[in-house]
């Protein structure tokens, strides 16, 4: 327990049973369902997991924004020891989302306006939280381009102008610039050319650095994790199948849940020739009505039959390793 | 039969820029030069794979491949057969012989249509099977092709009924049902959960051992093709700049954007964290309308040399066996 309290003065969020359910005529979708983790100061937390495996939703629930019929109904978020779930949507907007905590959304290129320069994109989303002269704010709009790598120049264009990988980067500058010291990014990546996809990770690693900032990094692509990610929590039906270091899920020793096994061997590796890829036969669970006991009991290949009856929860069973399987608690 | 299924020759795809009062005035006609010339052959049997980032001309090929654009020059023969510029009437037989999965399952099938008449729809344009009843039997064994099992519950379903990997299953059964010589696969998985990605692929390879297919398949992803294909062409800017057997490609990669493409590819190990990645090219990608002078990687390599601006490109020749590059300076790299 002391190492335990000397943790928590580094977390700069923690997320205690939250429950995000879309509340449907059907019944309600438990898209995320009761889950708890930590982001540390200066880290990077990756969440992995198929589509509908809740990672999205996860943060759109520390935004504080769900869409309806998404409702949290349950748990807290901590951000620096607050819990944000109680508050009123005037206070998260004054004091929350984008202030404290922000996000880079999935194909974020095209959140940009297509006819409005982007130097009044910027101007206008600045001033709207910032009472700020003119000048005051395009100083502090190219500091960020600069942070991102681009010049004043851009300020003048419309985004048609822009390629993908610019227009990344300016999304990721409006996602600084009121200084929040949580960033989100979802799929940030995904619709970028590897080139362009190797130079955005490499400007995210930079400004973590030089910014002081903790990332959570959301992604489908278990590649992508391991050269971004210093911790990474897999999840499958809503729930957290594991959370691990970078080490004890890439290292040699490799991961512990049956769910993340599979999936690093799905991934195809560039530097090695297989004859045959791994696959997971099934598919994901209906969140409407779940499978009793572990969500991954009819695709998992170690079943037992407790897996069947009862749900496991999450264990750490070694320093920072945690893992919600009955079958690895048994070895 | 010839060896070769499959003939590109100088391939060319420019499409016309609209043109501003000034260029109708000075008679200036500008072109997106999508496909710049690009020669290889499919060989019968294989899996040929077109890699490279967006906008290098892969889907264009692609569809000039399925008779879906017209090609501005060169040459294409399917068995021998030259088919750049054919009538309608061949046109119909052709697509006979050459089908396409395209990349999204959501929206290459009509959604009031249930898998049977998806299926279905190709024979009845086609005229083939005597009536209803033998058409539907050819659907149910397309379906068993790509395990769709038992064929007659998946018949009955709506595509929103399957998922992402069934309903890729689908399009590859309905590219099949017309027994086609060749098939064009344009990013099949790319919008499939990784889980199941690899299983797609392993049924599209196994359909093309059983039936003795030819793919042509389009990607981005370095790391599917080299487990999918038997041939990688990496594409840059409307040419091809390097070709040859998958393993020679990516472990010995000669020309520099080939290295720069797999030196940016992500790879599942550990102790990469915090590491800034080094993929050696500047810049970004020129606009196909204004395509360099002399070789048209120059302006982002990193080993370019005066005689890589002022000489003529370079044309694809052969490094030894079967790998071809085309690079000037190759052999001091």
């Amino acid at each position: 327990m002391v190492a335990e309290s000397a943790r928590e003065n580094k977390r700069v969020l923690e997320v205690k049973n939250l429950k995000l359910h879309y509340l449907t005529s059907q019944g309600a979708v438990k898209a995320v369902d009761d889950i708890s983790f930590c982001l540390n100061r200066g880290e990077t937390l990756g969440i992995v997991g198929e589509s509908g495996c809740g990672k999205t939703t996860t943060a759109v629930a520390l935004m504080m924004m769900p869409s309806p019929p998404g409702k949290i109904v349950g748990g807290q978020i901590l951000i620096e020891g607050k819990d944000i779930v109680p508050m009123t949507e005037t206070q998260i907007r004054k004091q929350i989302r984008w202030e404290k905590i922000s996000m880079v959304f999935q194909g974020a290129m095209n959140c940009l306006t297509p006819v409005y320069t982007i130097g009044k994109q910027m101007m206008e989303t600045l001033r709207e939280h910032r009472e700020m002269a003119k000048e005051e704010a395009i100083a502090r709009i190219e500091k960020y381009l600069a942070y991102v790598g681009l010049s004043r120049d851009v300020l003048k264009r419309y985004p048609h102008e822009l390629s993908g990988g610019m227009k990344q980067r300016i999304v990721i500058a409006m996602a600084l610039f009121l200084e929040p010291k949580i960033i989100l990014c979802d799929e940030p990546t995904t619709a970028l050319d590897v080139v362009v996809q190797a130079q955005i990770i490499n400007l995210l690693k930079d400004l973590k650095q030089q910014l002081d900032l903790s990332f959570i990094f959301i992604t489908h692509d278990l590649a992508t994790e391991a050269e971004v990610s210093d911790r990474l929590m897999v999840m499958y039906g809503g729930k957290i199948a594991e959370i691990g270091t970078n080490e004890q899920i890439y290292g040699k020793q490799g991961p512990m849940h049956p769910y993340t096994q599979r999936l690093l061997k799905a991934t195809p590796l560039l530097h090695e020739k297989v004859e045959e890829l791994a696959f997971i036969p099934g598919r994901p669970p209906d969140l409407l009505n779940p499978p009793k006991g572990c969500k991954f009991h009819d695709r998992c290949n170690v079943v037992m039959d407790r897996c069947k009856e009862e749900e496991p929860d999450l264990r750490e069973v070694e320093p920072d390793h945690f893992v919600s399987c009955w079958r690895c608690r048994e070895s | 039969m010839s060896e070769n299924i499959f003939e590109a020759k100088n391939l060319q795809k420019w499409f016309p820029v609209r043109r501003s009062i000034t260029d109708l005035l000075k008679r200036r006609q500008s072109y997106v030069k999508a496909v710049d010339g690009v020669t290889f052959s499919i060989r019968r049997g294989e899996i040929f794979g077109l890699v490279g980032e967006s906008g290098c001309g892969k889907t264009t090929t692609g569809k000039m491949l399925m008779k879906l654009l017209e090609p501005t020059g060169g040459q294409m023969l399917l068995d021998g057969q030259d088919v750049t510029h054919i009538t309608a009437e061949r046109l119909k037989t052709y697509r006979r012989e050459v089908q396409m999965v395209f990349q999204d399952p959501y929206a290459s099938m009509n959604p009031r249509f249930r898998i049977r008449d998806v299926l279905e729809e190709p024979l009845l344009i086609h005229k083939v099977g005597e009536d209803h009843q033998e058409r539907l039997k050819m659907v149910a064994r397309a379906l068993t092709e790509v395990r769709l099992q038992p064929p007659e519950e998946y018949m009955e379903r709506f595509p929103h009924m399957l998922s992402g990997g069934q309903r890729q299953r689908a399009a590859t059964a309905r590219s099949l049902i017309l027994n086609p010589k060749f098939i064009v696969a344009d990013e099949p998985v790319s919008m499939i959960d990784l889980s199941t990605r690899a299983e797609i692929l392993h049924m599209m390879k196994q359909v093309q051992r059983e039936l003795q297919l030819t793919y042509l398949y389009i990607t981005h992803d370095l790391s599917t093709a080299r487990y999918f294909t038997d041939t990688i062409a990496v594409m840059y800017l409307g040419r091809i700049v390097e070709m040859g057997d998958p393993d020679d490609v990516i472990d010995h990669p000669r020309h520099p954007y080939t290295m720069a493409l797999i030196a940016a590819v992500c790879e599942p190990v550990s102790g990469k964290v915090n590491r800034i990645k080094d993929v050696p090219i500047k810049g970004e990608v020129p606009s196909a309308q204004n395509i360099p002078r002399g070789c048209r990687f120059h302006p982002r390599c990193l080993y370019a040399k005066e005689e890589c601006w002022t000489q003529i490109e370079p044309e694809l020749e052969i490094v030894e066996g079967r790998h071809w590059v085309a690079c000037r300076r190759y052999k001091e790299i």
